[in-house]
């Protein structure tokens, strides 16, 4: 119903009157957005981080060695002009290795926070919604999952799977998704108090129509947030998992995986495990600040603060 | 106006709604909160029927039992002559269709994440089949009988403010051409200019659509302004029922009186002296004994403390459930 | 010669700086109050009621900026004082009581720790004689069986009884000054009479001087003395309450007491004020409630009035009684 309702709209001449209005209020959180001058940064640096990874191919010269092939004559040379970031133990262009490497990474934060959220908010919507065995049962489960250290049961089931992407990232998604079912569940049973779910009962709309239509838009916002900083930590978490060998292998190039060759390596040549290693603290810490800073746009309370 | 030969369009009848509280959670004790008692009224078409109380004396609950949105311990409601029980899902489903209701505090009975488009259009779209494009003609003149602009149709509740908010429900309420419209304290979150404007809309609206109002609300001198029969609820139970003028210029009830005498009003004529009440509402799951008012009562006697009142006819339409009245 | 009011405000602007941009919130405030008055500020929601008591308190919220203006409190201008020395005048010299009591009071204290707490903050007492202040202030408020109430927590209360336990607070170093903000909005009809009533009698009783901020027009007409008008962060009217509500000479005001509900006007219209509240991120030109008025002129948009004083306890800014002056 929605869909078709955007797709009539856009045939209407009112579109160009909504667009406007929506702007302003974009351009309005956008202002808010700036003065967290922390939030700004880490949205600049996420931003270039993975321009420069999708553009690999264009932003470094060495391409192929990114993606493994080794160059022997050029081992272990420290950082300079023509290896910006200097070369790893087959000789391949640090630099080059850290940008492909960062497609598996990040698309891997990026997957597994969406499985999560998929698997975990509609389970705690139903479970707050619906309350009773339901959600008892899901919560139960839910519990169960969580009571497990995360990176061991991703270990556990990565081992059991095999190691390889795909593997990784179910695994690390099965350890997240319980969180986005706590979260939800919690905003749920606030929102299902609010005045207008009870009007929309009242007028007779279906328990599946008011999840959707009334309960969910409210409770995403705090799902953007917190997924939005998990992606930093799913990040790490795939990290390491390729670290001890779980997640994608070498001759790939992962960030995990490069530290694993880094470390014999570490005193005669340092740049080799600290450059992933910083590549890794930048990428976890933007996205912890980014969400930060969306929380305090989300949350009309903090914005009185500033 | 006043067709009372007419069938009642809602009538209930010995409505009773109790809620079973936990004492404490390790203790398994339990109290009955007796949250609607006993309750009887009609409501005949085309009328206002006004419905005065304070916090705790169950009109909220009792919405919610007409609505069907909470089950009724006993008792039955009659809508159209057809008792709203014993019909099947869908048949309710479709008597819902013409009974509709605007809440109290338009900020949050709106969904602040809907368009007005969305919010508006969320009865018809759940009831009917009709394509997008007539929905939106149809919203459109909704808006505009309520008084807003074409172009709210894409904005959210946020823009608005509290006027144009309730506007916003009541064009939500009359999307499905009901014929009956339960309002629950619809003015009490609004500025004074603004609920005179509102309070105009739904008299309007009355005329022009044949509409039945439920009007609730704690604020008397708004229920006796609008409403042609006003009922007194206290502590769940009905104590005093009548036409709007007889109730509030000849209260029986001791409560009425009290709560006539504390209403503050403009006019100096209509400022009795002042009849301090002892204490508070009591706690609906521990009710006095006997009749319910009597330990706050400046007339109470023993046989208040034992025997509950019953509802007596005292005029036409005018009742009371009170002790002083038998004398 | 003329008394000097207890409190006098002169000609306040406040700011306020948003990301939208800024806000023109009050707008030229004038307000006088003489020693053991019962004054109503009264406006609708946005006029700036609120941000003026919180402003002769020095509680400016972040963001908030006094552009111009002055606050004397006995003679001595408020607004150049510093942090420390407020901090002996709020609560000592001027008091506040809020619509919800239980922002003041914490849930996980007892009222007998909250009272201790606020009284040793202001005086060197022993912790006997405490105990006994904190009997009597409980007393002064009215609340039956205060050994009880002291040893109860704030959720064991009612409304109404958390509302006077406020009061007690507000009142422990016998304060000159009360502001009451909205005090008996969240509360019945009949509690709101009560606690008004102990207002009017702590008034007597205490010499306070009470500045009661609301926007029930009906409340300040049975129990203030004196009120002002507030509109879009304007004083437009002024005086006692005889002559501001009875004989009301600014069209806002007028207009106001024709939307209340009125016992006497039942079934007829009420008449509805058109148009919007200015909105606050506009620069104010002339009178800001020209845009509404019936009775505007040109000079109305061009030009802000200056109260005209009327009468000696009537005094209003509009171009309407240019021409009338003290007799």
């Amino acid at each position: 119903m929605i869909i078709l309702e955007k797709v009539l709209n856009i045939t209407s001449s009112s579109l160009f009157n909504r667009l406007e209005i929506r702007f302003q209020e974009y351009v309005l959180m956008w202002r808010v957005f700036k003065r967290d001058y922390l939030s700004l940064v880490s949205f600049i640096v996420i931003v270039l981080i993975v321009l420069a990874v999708i553009f690999a191919p264009i932003v470094t010269p060495y391409p192929e060695q990114g993606e493994g092939l080794p160059n022997l004559e050029s081992r272990l040379q420290a950082p300079s002009t023509e290896h910006p970031l200097g070369t790893d133990e087959l000789g391949r262009d640090l630099f080059a290795r850290i940008l492909y490497g960062g497609r598996p990474s990040l698309t891997l934060g990026f997957l597994v926070v969406m499985i999560a959220c998929a698997i975990g908010i509609p389970l705690g919507a139903i479970a707050g919604y619906f309350g009773g065995w339901i959600g008892q049962v899901i919560m139960r489960i839910t519990d169960m999952f969580l009571s497990f250290p995360a990176l061991l049961l991703a270990i556990t089931i990565s081992a059991a799977l095999g190691p390889s992407f795909t593997n990784a990232m179910i695994a690390i998604a099965l350890t997240w998704w319980p969180q986005y079912t706590r979260l939800v569940r919690a905003q749920t049973i606030s929102v299902k108090e609010l005045t207008f779910v009870e009007a929309a009962k009242a007028t007779g709309v279906s328990d599946l129509s008011i999840i959707l239509r009334h309960i969910l838009p409210n409770v995403i916002t705090v799902s953007i947030v917190q997924a939005t900083m998990d992606m930093g930590s799913a990040v790490l978490m795939g990290s390491a998992l390729s670290f001890i060998g779980l997640g994608i292998q070498p001759p790939k190039a992962d960030w995990g995986n490069m530290l694993t060759s880094a470390r014999i390596y570490f005193s005669n040549a340092p740049w080799f495990a600290l450059y992933p290693g910083i590549t890794l603290l930048l990428v976890a810490l933007s996205f912890n600040l980014l969400g930060d800073g969306l929380r305090d746009i989300i949350d009309p309370q903090s914005r009185r603060q500033r | 106006m006043n067709k009372i030969d007419d069938k009642p369009l809602l009538r209930v009848e010995k409505l009773k709604k109790y809620f079973t509280k936990r004492l404490s959670v390790i203790q398994k004790r339990s109290r009955i909160v007796r949250a609607v008692e006993d309750v009887s009224f009609s409501i005949y078409p085309k009328c206002t029927f006004g419905i005065v109380g304070e916090s705790g004396c169950g009109k909220t609950t009792l919405l919610r039992c007409i609505f069907q949105v909470v089950k009724l311990t006993s008792g039955n409601i009659f809508f159209e002559g057809e008792n709203l029980a014993e019909l099947s899902r869908n048949e309710l489903r479709d008597k819902r269709k013409n009974m509709q209701m605007v809440f109290q505090n338009p900020f949050i009975s709106l969904n602040p994440r809907m368009s007005v488009l969305n919010i508006v259009s969320e009865p018809l779209r759940t009831h009917t089949e009709i394509n997008f494009e007539e929905i939106r003609q149809r919203v459109l003149i909704l808006l505009d009988q309520v008084g807003l602009e074409k172009d709210h149709l894409y904005r959210y509740p946020h823009e608005f403010s509290g006027g144009q908010l309730q506007r916003i429900a009541i064009a939500r309420a009359l999307s499905l051409k009901p014929k009956f419209l339960a309002l629950d304290e619809p003015t009490s979150a609004l500025d004074v200019s603004v609920q005179a404007q509102i309070i105009t809309l739904l008299r309007d609206i009355q005329e022009e659509l044949d509409l039945t109002y439920l009007f609730i609300s704690h604020n008397l001198t708004m229920v006796h302004h609008i409403s042609d029969f006003i009922s007194v609820m206290y502590l769940g139970k009905i104590v005093e029922s009548g036409l709007a003028d007889e109730v509030f210029h000849q209260p029986q009830h001791p409560y009425t009186q009290v709560l006539l005498s504390s209403t503050p009003s403009l006019s100096a004529q209509y400022r009795k002296d002042r009849i301090i009440t002892k204490g508070s509402v009591p706690d609906a799951s521990n009710p006095p004994s006997g009749c319910a008012y009597h330990p706050r009562c400046q007339h109470a006697m023993d046989i208040c403390g034992k025997i509950d009142p019953e509802l007596l006819i005292i005029g036409d339409h005018h009742q009371a459930a009170c002790h002083l009245v038998n004398s | 010669m003329k008394l000097q009011p207890l409190l006098s405000v002169k000609e306040l602007h406040l700011h306020f700086n948003t990301y939208a941009g800024k806000a023109y919130v009050l707008n030229g405030v004038n307000l006088e109050i003489m020693n053991n008055d019962f004054m109503g500020l009264v406006g609708e929601t946005g006029c700036g009621k609120s941000l003026t008591s919180f402003s002769i308190l020095k509680l400016i919220p972040p963001g908030g900026e006094i552009i111009s203006g002055e606050i004397f409190f006995k003679g001595d201008n408020i607004l150049i004082k510093s942090e420390k020395e407020m901090r002996r005048i709020r609560g000592q010299q001027i008091s506040m009581v809020s619509q919800d009591p239980s922002a003041y009071l914490n849930p996980l204290f007892t009222i007998e720790q909250q009272i201790t707490m606020v009284i040793k903050q202001h005086q060197d007492l022993e912790k006997n004689a405490i105990t006994q202040k904190a009997h009597d202030l409980l007393q002064i408020v009215e609340l039956p069986n205060p050994g009880g109430i002291l040893k109860s927590y704030p959720h064991e209360l009612s409304g109404g009884m958390k509302q006077r336990v406020a009061i007690a607070l507000a009142l422990s170093c016998k304060p000159d000054l009360l502001i009451a903000d909205e005090p008996t909005t969240d509360l019945d009809v009949t509690i709101q009479a009560q606690i008004l009533d102990l207002l009017q009698k702590l008034r007597k009783r205490e010499q306070l001087t009470i500045l009661m901020v609301t926007h029930d027009l009906a409340v300040v007409a049975e129990t203030c003395k004196s009120v002002t008008v507030l509109y879009a962060g304007k004083d437009v009217e002024t005086g006692s309450v005889d002559k501001v509500l009875y004989e009301s000479k600014h069209p806002y005001t007028k207009a106001l007491l024709e939307a209340s509900p009125n016992p006497k006007t039942r079934g007829q219209k009420l008449s509805m004020i058109p148009g919007k509240l200015p909105s606050t991120s506009e620069r104010q030109f002339g009178c800001p409630f020209s845009s509404r008025c019936p009775k505007a002129m040109p000079i109305c948009n061009r030009v802000i009035p200056t109260m005209k004083q009327l009468d000696e306890d009537h005094k209003v800014a509009c171009f309407l009684y240019e021409d009338e002056r003290v007799r």
